[in-house]
Order: C-alpha cells, then structure tokens, then sequence
C-alpha cells in the first residue's frame, strides 16, 4: 500500500537553534500513530510542519499526494499556496481546544465549511449536527464554547475538525489540559475514528493510549526520531537507552 | 450582526440625501448669481441673523449688496464663513467677492483687490457710563483697552505705543469686560460701538474719533478686474445719489465723516427703522420674553443639531473604515504597511486637528484640489478620528489570542477569511466602548467645522449669544442639546455590545 503521509528529511530551525533536525517517517493510510518523547523535543514543531502552520526549512512533506517540498535556502513564498492545497485534506487538533469563543458549537462547527467550501447553510448544519451526535455533544449544539467542560469543548474541535472531511487527522496532546476524568471520553472518540479507519498522528503523554490503541509509536528527541517500534515492543524490550531512559518513568 | 449593520445602513443612507447641496442651477431668463461671504458671527449692523426672526440675514451689507446685485443685473446670494477665513475663501472659490467689514489696509489688498471704500468711519473710544471721559489715543496710554482680533483699530492701539491692548474675538465679550471692570476703555469701529454699546445703559461714548477706517468689497486677487470695475462704478453711483446715504441713515450709520467723504451734506434722508427694530428685539426682556425667545430659536438649533449629527456620523463611519484598515496594515500588513500606516497614525496624532482641517480645506486647492466644505469637514474629521480608531481597534486585535487564527488557518481557511470570521468579530466586542467615547468625542470637535464655513451647533450658539448677548441661557441649551445628541449612540453601543458578547461571558446561554 502506497504510504498516506510521507516525511522526508525536515529540517526546522527557531533563530537559528535547530529543533527539527532531519525527520522522516511514513504513515499508512489507517494507522494510528503515537508521537511520544520528553517536552521541548520538538514533537509540536513537527506536528505543525505537517500542515504548514510551521513553514519547513527543508525537506519534504507528501500527504494524499500534494507534496511541499523545499530546498535549503530557497524562498518560502511558493510554499503558502501548496500548505493550503495541503491542508485540504489534513485536521487539527490542539491542546487548547481553540474553540471560537463568539460562535455556538454547532456555528464552529458549520463555518469551515461554509467558509471554504462554500457549502449551504443547511446542508453545513445538518452535518455539524451529525458529527457533534457522533462525538457525544447533540445535546450541547447551541451552547457557547465558554459553557462547556474541557472534554466537551476538546470533543467539539475534533468534529469541527471533522467538518472539513480530512484524511489524516493531527492531534498535540488533545487531553494534557483536561481533567483526568474525561480523558477517556475524548480518547474514546479517537479510538471511534481509528475503527472507522481514518490515518491519525497523536502527540500525547498518555502512555497507556500509546500502548492500547497506536498500531505504532514513534519516539522522539531533541529534534530526531530515534525509534520507530510496535507499541508492545517499544514498552517492553525499548531499543534504544534513550527510550528507555523516557519510558522509565512511565512504568 | 446583520441587524447591526442594517441599522448603521439606514442610519447612514437617512443621513445621506441630507448632504446633497442645494442645486445651484439657474433656471432660464433668470440672472446670473453673485455669491457674496460674510460672517454672520461679525453681528450687527454689518451681516447678521435678524434678533427678531433668526431665519432671515440682514444687515446694512445685506442692503448694499441686494442694491449692487440689482444694478449690475446679479442675484445676490449670501454665503457664511468664518471671519478669519473670509479671504482665504475668495480663493477657493466659495464666494466671488466678500463685504463683511474688511478695512482696506495695505495688508488685506496684499491678498485680495478691493474696490472703492463703500463705508468711511473711524475708531470709537467707550468707557463705563460715569468714569471720567477720555479724549483721544494719548488718554488712553496705561490703560487697559479691549478690542477686535486682527482689526485695524488692534493695530492702530498698538502703534501708539503703551496702551495695554487685550484683543477679542467678539465684540460682546469686549463691552462685558468692560462693565465687569476687567478693561477702562475699549475702541471698535464706529458701527460696533453703535450697536452694541449705544443701546447699553452701562456705557458711554466718549472723544474723538480714532483714525480712519475704510470698508472695501474684496474680490479673488487678480481674477475678475471687469466685475471690480462694475463693482467700483456702481459703488460710485450709489455714493454720489443718496442710495448710501439712505440705507446707512435706515442703520443709523450716517456720519460726519460720510458727510465730508461724499461731500452730501444733506441730514437725514431715512428713518433710523433698522437700528431701533435691533435695539427693540435684542432689549434685556422679562423671564416669559426670554423663554419665548428660546423658543425660537429651537428650529434653529435643530438644523443645527441635524448639521453636527450628520457630520459626526459621516466622519465616525469614515473614521472607523479607515481606522479598521490602519489597524489591520499594523498588525497583519507585514513590514512595509505597519511602518506606512504607523507614519500616518504619528503624524495624524502629532497636528492639531484644527491645522489639519484648515490645510485640507484651504491649503489643498494650491495643489488643485478644491473640496466642498461638508467633504473637507468629513474628510479630516474622519481622517483624524481614524488615526486613534486605528491604535483602539490595534489593541483589540492584539488581545485575540494567536491561537484563534492557527486554528482558523488550520480549518483551511485563508488568512483573510480567518480575520473576517474569527479575529475580527471577537476584537469588534473589545472596541465598541472606546470607539462610543470617541463618538462622543468627536460628536464635541464637530465644532471645528465652522472654520470652513459650516454652520453647525456651536457656530449657531456663537452666533445666537452674540446676537442676543446671552451666552448664559443659551448656553444651557446648547449644552444640554449636545448631551441629548450624545445620548441614542450611548445606548446604541450598549446594545451593540451585549449583541457581540453573546457567548464572551459564562452562563449566558
Ligand atoms: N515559535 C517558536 N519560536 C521560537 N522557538 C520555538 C517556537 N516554537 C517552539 N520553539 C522551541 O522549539 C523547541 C521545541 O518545541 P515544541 O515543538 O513545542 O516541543 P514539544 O512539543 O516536543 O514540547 C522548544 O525549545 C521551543 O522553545
Ligand atoms: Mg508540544
């Protein structure tokens, strides 16, 4: 099978410190993928070169077949118009939810479509409707953002995300600012779409999801992939010290 | 918000046909106009809202001009300016010629020809009724004397040296500094001093007369020598056959001095009918007189109150446009629109308004850019209001978190639907109470528009106190005028942010 997402060899600097030094991996369409490894290694910078919220220094990002690619030390300007291309078929998920706060939940949910693909208001709302149904939230479509808990705004932004039919869905660390005890529900939504076969990159500190639910982990640091592994063998026999080292702690 | 905007739309477009200047088309057969400027704020005798029926402008110039207009075969139209702008006026086209008092001194014709004198009189000293007289300039050294801004009496006080001269804009305020014992003595022109000083149980004339004044018309320098031709023989004419002498007896402005300048001996050819109608009507009353005075003057300072809505309005939609696209170059314009709308907002911010109003309407038609004044009024207003808008609406942009925007951009939208459909709408919630204070603000500056002409609220309170010599009640209800003006927008921001913050506070839904 021909890989969904393709990373070739990113490079990502923040004046003039590298913190993306070289990265590559693939993911096949359907997978479920951990991004795992110590706080400040780089795993968000990655996450946002994937669907250039970040703009690469180089190297290259291929997902369903749009591909940005860039040379060291060639202007960005032509890259803009590719991420957006990109993002097409890319989701986001962030650690903060980012609702928008003067919209209901259904009104976050219907503007992307309506917005970009320009899609009538009703057919926008009857699938928000559909989506926030499917994500536990049917009850809650009028509600402003500020109204809702933590589980239920971070399951919010995954149907807006949603709204916008991706392939390949990002999260960075969905549930770190949620209370424990509606970790699961949000977790539970990705573990929904990961049956229904969608391809999903997780940055997350919730080992236990890793193990359980990831067909596999990549493990980060300081800027470099260091260990690609099945989600039982990296926990149980990890390759490298460095992995080992970071897992330590977790079990 | 589509509400909002449809309210702001019908706000906007009621206000709009209100603008449409009078069409000045000449219908067939009829003459030709001849636009005369005045400022109805130089009072009486000379061009003034009549005391007795605020519609009507009279004047002995008023007089004088319907009479030249006539003759010359013209249709005389009046057209009010401020009395520092007169001549400045002439130049950008707002009149053909002025009559409003302007002596014929060796300064004024450096900027404008001027025909012959139509009025000769001379400089009148008044002291408090009972103080003891004083004859001539020389009496007058080491004392305090009042009298008008930029007047040839101004300088004729000054070059003679030692006279503590305190200069005026208005002629009231000059003869109440005197009752108040702030001034010893004050000297105006003789018409001046007739009218408001005359009448005034409290002062007297005194001495002899204080140099010579001559009136002359002013026309555009070097632009129409056959009209100043005409202007001048017709002039003539009305000097040497009475006419003049007929209207100035009506205004009880007959002089000696005309006497010997005509060389027309005769006494009294009229009734002096229009100075005792003014000092009839403008005669302290009792409390029910003074309100039913108020009360006519209520149409009055309606139009007025329309005129200074309608300009604030224009110039805060203006104002908030331009200051949205300011706002918007700084925090989203990348380098080189941050630095230029950055340059603009400094500069706009660093001028006086006044300066910048003043410039755009009389110093842009030097680069051939000729404004109607209602536009000049809008257009610096909104200009300026925008600088500050712009810093406000800045702010409020900044205090969108950046997240707000990736998760847009994140949804695929572009960066420009993301600040129509996300930023925007949340920093709008921030900046209404500011933008509502800067209304009220500007709804207060308004009032610099009456420097190029227009006649708004505050110019009608200049012009109805001083025609009246009431600065205390009409005061009261020009201020509370304003404050009711203020009002409706209050309320209207109020709405308008609770409509925006729907959602922005917990628990409302
Ligand atoms: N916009 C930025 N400007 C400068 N430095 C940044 C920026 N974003 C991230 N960094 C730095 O890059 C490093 C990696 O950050 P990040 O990708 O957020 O790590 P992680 O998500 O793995 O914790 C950190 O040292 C961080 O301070
Ligand atoms: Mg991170």
């Amino acid at each position: 099978m021909q890989p969904i997402v393709r990373v070739e060899g990113i490079h990502k600097s923040f004046d003039k410190t590298p913190i993306l030094k070289g990265v590559s991996f693939q993911i096949e369409e359907g997978d479920l993928v951990s991004l795992i490894g110590p706080s400040g290694c780089g795993k968000s910078t990655l996450l946002r070169c994937l669907n250039g919220l970040e703009v690469l220094d180089s190297g290259r990002v291929e997902i369903c077949g749009v591909a940005m690619e860039r040379k060291p030390n060639v202007p960005a300007g032509p890259l803009a118009d590719i991420a957006h291309k990109l993002r097409r078929n890319v989701g986001m998920v962030f650690q903060t939810f980012n609702l928008f706060p003067h919209k209901t939940l259904i009104q976050n949910v219907m503007l992307a479509p309506m917005v970009v693909k320009g899609v009538a208001r009703d057919e926008a709302a009857a699938m928000a409707e559909k989506l926030l149904k499917k994500v536990g939230l049917g009850e809650q479509v009028d509600r402003y953002p500020l109204n809702l808990s933590g589980g239920q705004q971070q399951r919010g932004a995954i149907a807006r995300a949603l709204a916008m039919a991706p392939k390949v869905m990002l999260y960075d660390e969905p549930t770190s600012a949620l209370d424990p005890i509606v970790v699961d529900e949000v977790l539970d939504v990705m573990k929904e779409l990961d049956r229904e076969g969608m391809t999903q990159i997780v940055v997350t500190h919730e080992m236990r999801f890793a193990r359980d639910a990831s067909d596999y982990i990549v493990f980060m640091d300081k800027g470099e992939i260091i260990e690609i592994s099945d989600e039982d063998e990296i926990f149980q026999n990890p390759k490298d010290p460095r992995t080992r080292q970071f897992l330590h702690r977790f079990l | 918000m589509t509400r909002l905007a449809l309210i702001f739309g019908l706000l906007i477009s009621s206000v709009i046909p209100a603008f449409a200047q009078p069409a000045q088309t000449t219908p067939a057969g009829a003459l030709p106009q001849l636009r005369y400027g005045g400022a109805l704020s130089s009072g009486a005798p000379y061009t003034f809202r009549d005391p007795g029926d605020p519609n009507k402008i009279i004047g002995f110039e008023v007089d004088i001009m319907n009479t030249l207009a006539e003759r010359l075969g013209y249709r005389p139209v009046f057209v009010n300016n401020d009395w520092a702008s007169l001549i400045p006026g002439l130049d950008t086209g707002l009149y053909d010629l002025v009559i409003n008092g302007l002596e014929i001194t060796s300064a004024h014709q450096a900027a404008a020809d001027f025909s012959i004198p139509y009025y000769i009189t001379f400089g009148q000293i008044v002291i408090r009724r009972g103080d003891p007289p004083l004859d001539n300039l020389a009496a007058l050294k080491g004392k305090r004397v009042g009298t008008l801004q930029a007047s040839q009496m101004e300088y004729v006080l000054r070059a003679a040296g030692n006279i503590d001269v305190r200069v005026y804009d208005e002629e009231i305020d000059v003869y109440s500094d005197l009752k108040l014992g702030r001034l010893d003595a004050s000297v105006m022109d003789f018409p001046i001093a007739v009218y408001y000083a005359k009448p005034d149980r409290a002062l007297e004339f005194t001495g002899d007369p204080i140099g010579r004044i001559e009136y002359g018309i002013a026309l555009k320098k070097g632009a129409h020598p056959e009209l100043l031709a005409n202007i001048n023989s017709a002039l003539s004419t009305m000097l040497a056959d009475g006419t003049m002498h007929r209207i100035l007896d009506r205004w009880a402005l007959w002089t000696q001095m005309m006497a010997q300048a005509t060389g027309d001996a005769r006494s009294m050819l009229a009734q002096p009918i229009d100075y005792d109608r003014f000092v009839e009507a403008t005669e302290p009353t009792t409390w029910r007189g003074q309100l039913e005075r108020y009360m006519r003057f209520l149409p009055q300072l309606g139009w007025a109150a329309v005129a200074t809505v309608q300009i604030s309005v224009m110039s805060m939609v203006l104002a908030v446009a331009f200051g949205v696209v300011l706002a918007l170059c700084r925090v989203y314009g990348g380098v080189v629109l941050d630095r230029i709308a950055q340059v603009y907002i400094e500069a706009i911010r660093g001028t006086p308004l006044l300066i910048q109003l003043l410039f755009i309407y009389y110093g842009l038609p030097k680069i051939g850019l000729q404004l109607d004044p209602y536009v000049a009024g809008v257009l610096a207003l909104g200009l300026n209001y925008a600088a500050y808008e712009a810093e406000n609406y800045r702010a409020g942009l900044l205090a969108i978190p950046r997240h707000q925007m990736e998760a847009a951009i994140a949804l695929n939208m572009t960066e420009r639907q993301s600040l129509r459909y996300v930023v925007i709408p949340q920093a709008a919630r921030i900046v209404v109470p500011p933008t509502t204070n800067d209304f009220i603000s500007l709804l207060k500056d308004s009032s610099l528009v009456s420097v190029i002409s227009l006649v708004e609220l505050t110019k009608t309170y200049e012009l109805l106190s001083t025609t009246y010599y009431d600065y205390f009640g009409t005061g009261l209800l020009v201020g509370a005028i304003y404050l009711l003006l203020g009002l409706p927008f209050v309320r209207l921001a109020r709405w308008a942010e609770r409509h925006l913050s729907r959602g922005m506070t917990r628990a409302s839904s």
